[in-house]
């Protein structure tokens, strides 16, 4: 997978909508494991949770948070693996 | 004309739809109309929730297998086989051990979650699980040759099965060391990978007071990035190491290579709809269990309650009826909280688990319905 610079278009996306159990920033880690350092990956979460929680972990994790976009019915949550 | 109705997977979600359909569709499948086949790649049906008590000298490995046929419906045809790749637009599935293609008209994928710890440097030469037949047994062996040491589990594959496993596996160990007397010759450790100690907040309230209060130390954001079995320590993406004398980790977790062969999803899962279980831009084929992208647990009660639905969908399309039958993420599990306790959640789409006091009753339960399972998968319970 080639590591992507921008969040138009995220090297993958994690629909992580609807998700229950382990829910959105577990699904998250999984997609971050398998792609290249630098990589975007687009998490879609429909809890408002996932926002902060994410933020908190890529903070511990060394991990970018690029942006965050409320998507009206969802969140949408660029990450960068560093 | 018969119209074929084709699951892959002979699993939790495989028998317990084949055996709905042959119910539901009887007088069809009876007079010819439906043909009902189920392709597995093995004779044997296996319940894999018996393997955690395996690894404790509970239960045997052959408490977890029994042959499919004896399972399953004399109405469903059984074929012993591989499916590699799958022709959406002639529908047709090709397999490894016959020549012809099998043409279908209806399929449902439930091909279920393999391990991968290769992905792990290490981690196949250095640790142990109970997450498979051999390596429940292995790790059985290793526990009772211990005297003493640092036992860590540690959660590695996100996603993996049964999320309640790994907190179960150091309840049930403390327990067990405990009742032998031996609990303080030994230290136990539990690493995972976010914050807090469960991907679901609610059952992370619930445990981590528990875990304090059996003495088993808590290691959160732990992403392990490599094992070394010489040196017997596993290290973290985020630079923590941890020294062990066993090692119990679950591991990567992968869907069938035939999923990505097939473009209907990344990773060996299909991307589908969460309600209606259709596989995204294919029509006429649904995924079930592990395989299907819903994002409810990888467990076997969640492909339970997804067969009955699919079955539903599949009887009013094959007689033309309107279909109306949704999955709205209904999975059930039970927690062991040790030798002798346990609790039971309950949740779905819209409710989230919460997880109530342990007690005795619960825990012969969930011994009561490791009995019973075979029911569920002759589709009685």
């Amino acid at each position: 997978m080639t590591a992507n610079q921008t969040t138009d278009e995220p090297d993958s996306v994690v629909d992580a909508r609807g998700a229950t159990c382990p829910g959105p920033l577990m699904d998250l880690i999984g997609e971050l494991r398998t792609v290249e350092t630098g990589a975007v990956v687009a998490l879609l979460s429909d809890t408002e949770k996932s926002t902060t929680e994410v933020q908190e972990w890529a903070d511990e994790a060394g991990n970018e948070i690029i942006d965050v976009l409320d998507e009206d019915d969802h969140y949408k949550i660029h990450v960068r693996k560093l | 004309m018969t119209e074929h109705i084709a699951i892959i997977g002979g699993g939790t979600g495989g028998a317990v739809l084949a055996n709905n359909l042959a119910e539901k569709l009887s007088t069809e499948i009876d007079a010819g109309e439906v043909a009902v086949t189920l392709i597995n790649d093995g004779p044997d049906h296996v319940y894999k929730p018996v393997w955690l008590y395996v690894a404790f000298g509970q239960r045997e490995p052959a408490d977890g297998r029994r042959p499919l046929r004896g399972l399953v419906d004399d109405r469903v045809e059984i074929r012993e086989d591989y499916v590699y790749d799958i022709d959406h637009e002639r529908r047709e599935l090709e397999l490894v051990d016959t020549v012809e293609s099998f043409a279908y008209d209806k399929l449902v994928i439930a091909t279920g979650s393999q391990l991968d710890p290769d992905r792990v440097p290490g981690l196949t030469d250095g640790g142990h699980h109970f997450y498979g037949e051999a390596g429940a047994q292995g790790l059985r062996d290793e526990l009772l040759g211990m005297d003493g040491g640092h036992v860590v589990l540690s959660v590695i594959g996100t996603p993996h099965m049964c999320p309640a496993a790994p907190l179960e596996f150091v309840f049930m160990l403390d327990d067990w060391l405990r009742e032998r007397g031996r609990r303080e010759a030994f230290d136990i450790t539990y690493t995972y990978p976010i914050m807090r100690v469960h991907g679901d907040e609610h059952i992370a309230e619930w445990a981590e007071p528990r875990l304090n209060e059996r003495d088993i130390a808590i290691e959160t954001m732990f992403n392990a990035e490599a094992v070394d079995p010489e040196a017997e320590t596993i290290t973290a993406m985020e630079g923590t190491e941890l020294d062990y004398d066993l090692l119990v980790a679950i591991p990567p977790h992968t869907g069938s290579d035939l999923i990505e062969t097939a473009g209907l999803g990344d990773g060996g899962w299909v991307d589908v709809d969460q309600h209606t279980l259709e596989a995204t831009g294919f029509e006429d084929i649904y995924a079930i269990g592990d395989a299907a992208q819903t994002g409810v647990p990888k467990a076997g009660s969640a492909a339970h309650y997804q067969a009955n639905v699919v079955g539903q969908r599949l009887a009013s399309e094959v007689r033309g009826q309107p279909v109306t039958a949704v999955y709205g993420g209904k999975t059930v599990c039970f927690i062991e909280t040790g030798m002798d306790g346990a609790t039971f959640v309950e949740f779905d789409y819209e409710n989230p688990p919460s997880p109530s006091e342990p007690t005795q009753a619960m825990h012969w339960s969930k011994l009561a319905y490791n009995e019973s399972y075979w029911l569920t998968a002759r589709g009685l319970l």
